[in-house]
């Protein structure tokens, strides 16, 4: 039983289909691999045994009828709680929708129940997705599998750690400003953040609409192609949503990188940065030009003001999604109140947390009368700077490479008390959002403590068949990324 | 119209007019009015988590056709801004609407007052969504019906160039026909597919500077805006007068007083926060996609007015009623088309018709050939104008050709002058204190001979052959 969990999902998969093994088999190990692993780490907000094996028998049931099924059938994951799911209580780790239960799926999800996923339950994250470390939310404390004593990273910590305890062979995230690529890199596994409309944000609880996307994580750079494919796509309830056609993620991998150029961006590796982080980094680095890339040292001046900006339009959009929650149709509703007013202020007072109160604050200050101009209109045109940065370094490069987050992953509480350098933290992955560019995250080497350093790599909007090619090349190159 | 105490009015109008398409603004649930409370809402249009907005191109299509019908300038470039405040009925707690970037800006119509012709600027035009409907009871509460919220609404803002009740009465009207004609909207004033807020603010006649507006919001009869506009205007001149100042404020106006109330200052508006709305791309229009919506638009009130002054001979004002209802328009031309008095057509149909049938909505039991009937009846001294009356009457119970009844009952006129010029030599020699009052100058003496012959025929003799001839007697003596 213990082999399948060492498995990745490519060869769970051939497995499948060939029925060396079946989804109730493998969901079984899981589950056992779950009630084994959670009180230690903590990743999941809800699982559900009966539902997920009641899934697995089906789809074994399906494939024993000789039906033609995906690649992701049969396979057991987990989807991090702020995607809604029919009939199951997707929570944003918030007091505030601590007993929604959705009434529909989202758009990704419609799509993996197509391929016959599993689903083992829903994960943990920092409330409405706000934070680096998962400490934020209102459910659990969410440890770092590889040192319990240490954050998972954030948003998406459950998803992340999740992978890395052998919780789910892959898991859904959501990534605004890194939220997927900064877990994955602290915890040691693989992240992609699509291209800005490539995966419909339909279901996904939004927190900065414009910044917003789902991705996968996964165990290896293959697995992540393959459950981006079944994800990915034109969806129509989704006006950002783009109309095009996705081929096969994973259709370059194994073509080397010989000839491409990778450009290594100074504003990277400046200030801040922790030698460690910058050493595993550029040996990742020196590791691609023996392969046979090239290496081209690139400035990107606006890069400086992208968290900046980041912050302005992220809490200016949150401060307009979260308005919903106002304690009278659904979610948290305070218990006694005299009027209207009274009912709004104490179910918002009560409902949310400190860090998402205070971008709330932070957005609805950006978008007062009289301070529009200054903050939200300033930052989005530095965005069109950043933009304009890795249009122009993207002409010359293939690829852009960059440490996902300045520091391994760190102690539990350590940075829980001081926002402002926790924002710091996201400065390398916020570019990314900001541009809406894709970005992959993959392990690429040890720092402190023996934690995992993640590697970042960025290229053009739907560059992702070759973001996947450069990332399997260097995982091939260290012999599996597995820390 | 005459200014209180050398006071003019200044009105600007925002009108909120409900789209017919067939599905919501950003979701596919239906419009239907009237139907069971929250049966026609979706986790879309009730804001649920994660749910996402998505545009009604029909929408967008209709605002462009009723910006081309007030003369606007459609954009090529347009967007839609999240408008942010908290209310139970507005389940995102933010309106989808647009801000700086309306689809449809510059444009005005020309209305028609009895004080004459007067073009009315337009501002701007805007999509946005309606919210839904708060419904209070003694047992439950407050509730919310969400089956308004996500209804498609156009705001068509005028600009302060009203200066009369009568003038509003008549840009409201005409903007109510326009929309009509291009089929975008019922403008139901009762189920609230029009509304109109009235922002009013009042100066010294040839002041230049505007005063303090105060705005009345969802008014839904014309008769309440005239009211309310009236109240207002001497509510403001009498305060100002009264060495008052008058403070920038939503005011409600109440139907059983007549009167305004305060409902909130400026100091506690809110701050909206407007930003653009990252759920939806930017609305992008071509000027063939623009043309192509100008052609699908019938011929408008104004066109179909100048072709019944110069046809018909009718008055720009009656032009202008008989265009003010497309439905009414096509019934007169369906009339003149079978006549050859379109004139009298016109007026039996403005002074006569127009007092029995509903004024909200035209709908006429009588054909429009027995209207035209009518009117060559008239026309042709077949019958006066006291049996048209009864005539029509009649026709509105039961649609019967008036030709049919005239000859079936033997209505018509006498224009026999032989046997009219007896009764009237009759009527003068038997009414001697008449023709003497006449004589004195008394000339409505002559109205109670007339009378006399008309009693004697049955109310059938030609009144003008009867007041020729009762003229040329009295001459006699």
């Amino acid at each position: 039983m213990s082999d399948l969990l060492k498995m990745n999902l490519s060869e769970l998969a051939l497995a499948l289909r060939e029925k060396k093994i079946s989804s109730a088999e493998l969901t079984k190990a899981y589950l056992a691999s779950i009630e084994k692993n959670e009180p230690r780490v903590g990743a999941y907000i809800s699982t559900d045994a009966r539902r997920a094996l009641d899934m697995a028998i089906a789809v074994d049931k399906r494939r024993n009828a000789g039906e033609a099924l995906s690649v992701l059938a049969g396979i057991p994951m987990g989807v991090k709680d702020n995607i809604c799911t029919k009939g199951v209580a997707t929570t944003c780790a918030s007091k505030m929708l601590a007993d929604y239960v959705p009434p529909y799926n989202a758009h990704v999800v419609e799509n993996l129940e197509k391929a016959g996923f599993v689903m083992l339950g829903k994960l943990n994250m920092d409330e409405f997705a706000m934070g680096s470390t998962t400490e934020n939310s209102a459910m659990k404390i969410t440890h770092n599998p590889l040192d319990t004593t240490r954050v998972p990273g954030g948003s998406s910590g459950g998803s992340a750690a999740a992978v890395a305890a052998n919780e789910a062979v892959y898991t859904l995230g959501s990534d605004t400003g890194g939220s997927i690529r900064q877990p994955a890199a602290f915890c040691g596994v693989v992240g992609m953040k699509p291209t800005y409309g490539t995966v419909s944000r339909y279901g996904l609880v939004a927190f900065a609409s414009s910044l917003d996307q789902i991705g996968p994580l996964t165990k290896t750079v293959r697995d992540n192609a393959l459950v981006l494919n079944a994800i990915a796509g034109h969806d129509k309830r989704d006006a950002t949503s783009v109309d095009r056609t996705y081929g096969d993620f994973a259709a370059e991998i194994g073509k080397g990188v010989s000839g491409l150029v990778i450009g290594i961006p100074k504003e990277f590796f400046g200030e801040g940065i922790s030698p460690d982080v910058k050493e595993a980094v550029l040996n990742a680095a020196k590791r691609y030009e023996k392969m046979g890339a090239r290496l081209e040292e690139v400035s990107m001046p606006a890069i400086d003001h992208a968290l900046a900006a980041y912050y302005v339009i992220s809490s200016a959009e949150a401060s307009s999604n979260l308005a919903r929650f106002d304690g009278v149709r659904y979610g948290y509703r305070t218990a006694e109140f005299e009027d209207i007013s009274e009912l709004y202020k104490k179910s918002r007072s009560e409902g949310f947390g400190a860090e998402v109160k205070r971008r709330i604050m932070l957005g609805t200050f950006a978008l007062s009368s009289g301070y529009y101009d200054a903050y939200y209109k300033k930052a989005l045109q530095v965005r069109a700077l950043v933009r304009a940065d890795y249009d122009r370094v993207l002409e010359k490069c293939d690829v852009i490479l960059s440490p996902v987050a300045p520091t391994v992953a760190y102690k539990l509480g350590e940075k829980s008390q001081n926002p402002l350098e926790m924002y710091m933290g996201d400065a390398y992955s916020v570019p990314v959002n900001v541009a809406g560019i894709p970005a992959l995250a993959l392990p690429c080497g040890v720092g402190e403590g023996n934690m995992p350093v993640g590697l970042q790599l960025m290229g053009k909007p739907f560059s992702e068949a070759l973001l996947y090619r450069v990332g399997a090349a260097l995982e091939d190159e260290l012999g599996g990324a597995r820390v | 119209m005459t200014l209180y105490k050398g006071y003019e009015m200044v009105i600007g109008l925002e009108v909120h007019v409900e789209l017919k398409t067939k599905t919501k603004i950003f979701c596919s649930c239906p419009t239907t009015f009237g139907a069971e409370p929250n049966t026609q809402c979706c986790p879309v249009c009730m804001g649920y988590p994660g749910t996402l907005p998505v545009l009604n191109k029909k929408v967008v299509e209709y605002a462009v056709k009723a910006g081309l019908a007030t003369n606007c300038k459609i954009a090529n470039y347009s967007k839609e801004d999240r408008k942010n405040y908290f209310y139970p009925d507005l389940p995102k707690a933010y309106q989808i609407s647009q801000y700086d970037l309306p689809l449809c800006e510059h444009g005005w119509l020309d209305v028609e007052t009895e004080e004459g012709a007067k073009r009315i600027g337009i501002t701007r035009i805007h999509i946005e969504e309606d919210a839904g409907k708060l419904v209070h009871d003694d047992v439950h509460g407050t509730m919310i019906d969400c089956n308004r919220c996500g209804v498609p609404l156009i705001e068509i803002v005028s600009e302060p160039d009203i200066r009369s009740a009568e003038e509003a009465k008549a840009y409201l009207q005409k903007l109510r026909a326009i929309i009509l004609y291009t089929g975008v909207s019922d403008c139901k004033m009762q189920e609230g597919s029009l509304r109109c807020d009235v922002n009013l603010s009042v100066r010294k006649a040839g002041e230049e500077k505007f005063g303090t507006r105060t705005e009345m919001k969802n008014l839904n009869s014309f008769q309440f805006i005239v009211k309310a506009i009236e109240y207002e205007y001497k509510r403001q001149v009498d305060a100002i007068e009264a060495g008052e100042t008058i403070v920038q404020e939503t005011r409600r106006f109440d139907p059983a007083t007549g009167k305004t109330y305060t409902m909130r200052s400026k100091e506690n508006a809110n701050d909206y926060r407007y930003f653009p709305d990252p759920d939806l791309p930017p609305i992008e229009l071509s000027d063939a996609a623009i043309k192509a919506l100008g052609d699908e638009i019938p011929e408008l009130p104004d066109a179909r007015k100048k072709v019944y002054m110069e046809k018909y001979g009718l008055t720009a004002y009656d032009g202008e009623v008989l265009t003010s209802d497309k439905a009414m328009a096509d019934y007169f031309e369906a009339a003149a088309a079978t006549t050859k008095h379109p004139k009298l057509a016109a007026n039996l149909l403005i002074s006569e018709f127009m007092r029995l049938v509903e004024t909200e909505s035209f709908s006429c039991p009588v054909s429009a050939e027995n209207l035209g009937e009518l009117a060559t009846l008239v026309g042709d001294d077949v019958i006066n104008s006291s049996t048209a009356k009864k005539l029509i009457k009649e026709m509105f119970e039961t649609n019967a050709s008036p030709k049919a009844m005239v000859e079936e009952r033997g209505l018509a006129q006498i224009n026999d002058e032989v046997l009219l010029g007896k009764l009237v030599a009759e009527a003068v020699a038997a009414n001697p204190k008449s023709v003497a009052d006449y004589k004195k100058g008394k000339l409505a003496a002559a109205k109670a001979i007339v009378g006399n012959v008309m009693g004697k025929t049955a109310g059938k003799g030609n009144p003008v052959i009867i007041n020729r001839l009762l003229e040329a007697e009295l001459a006699k003596y």
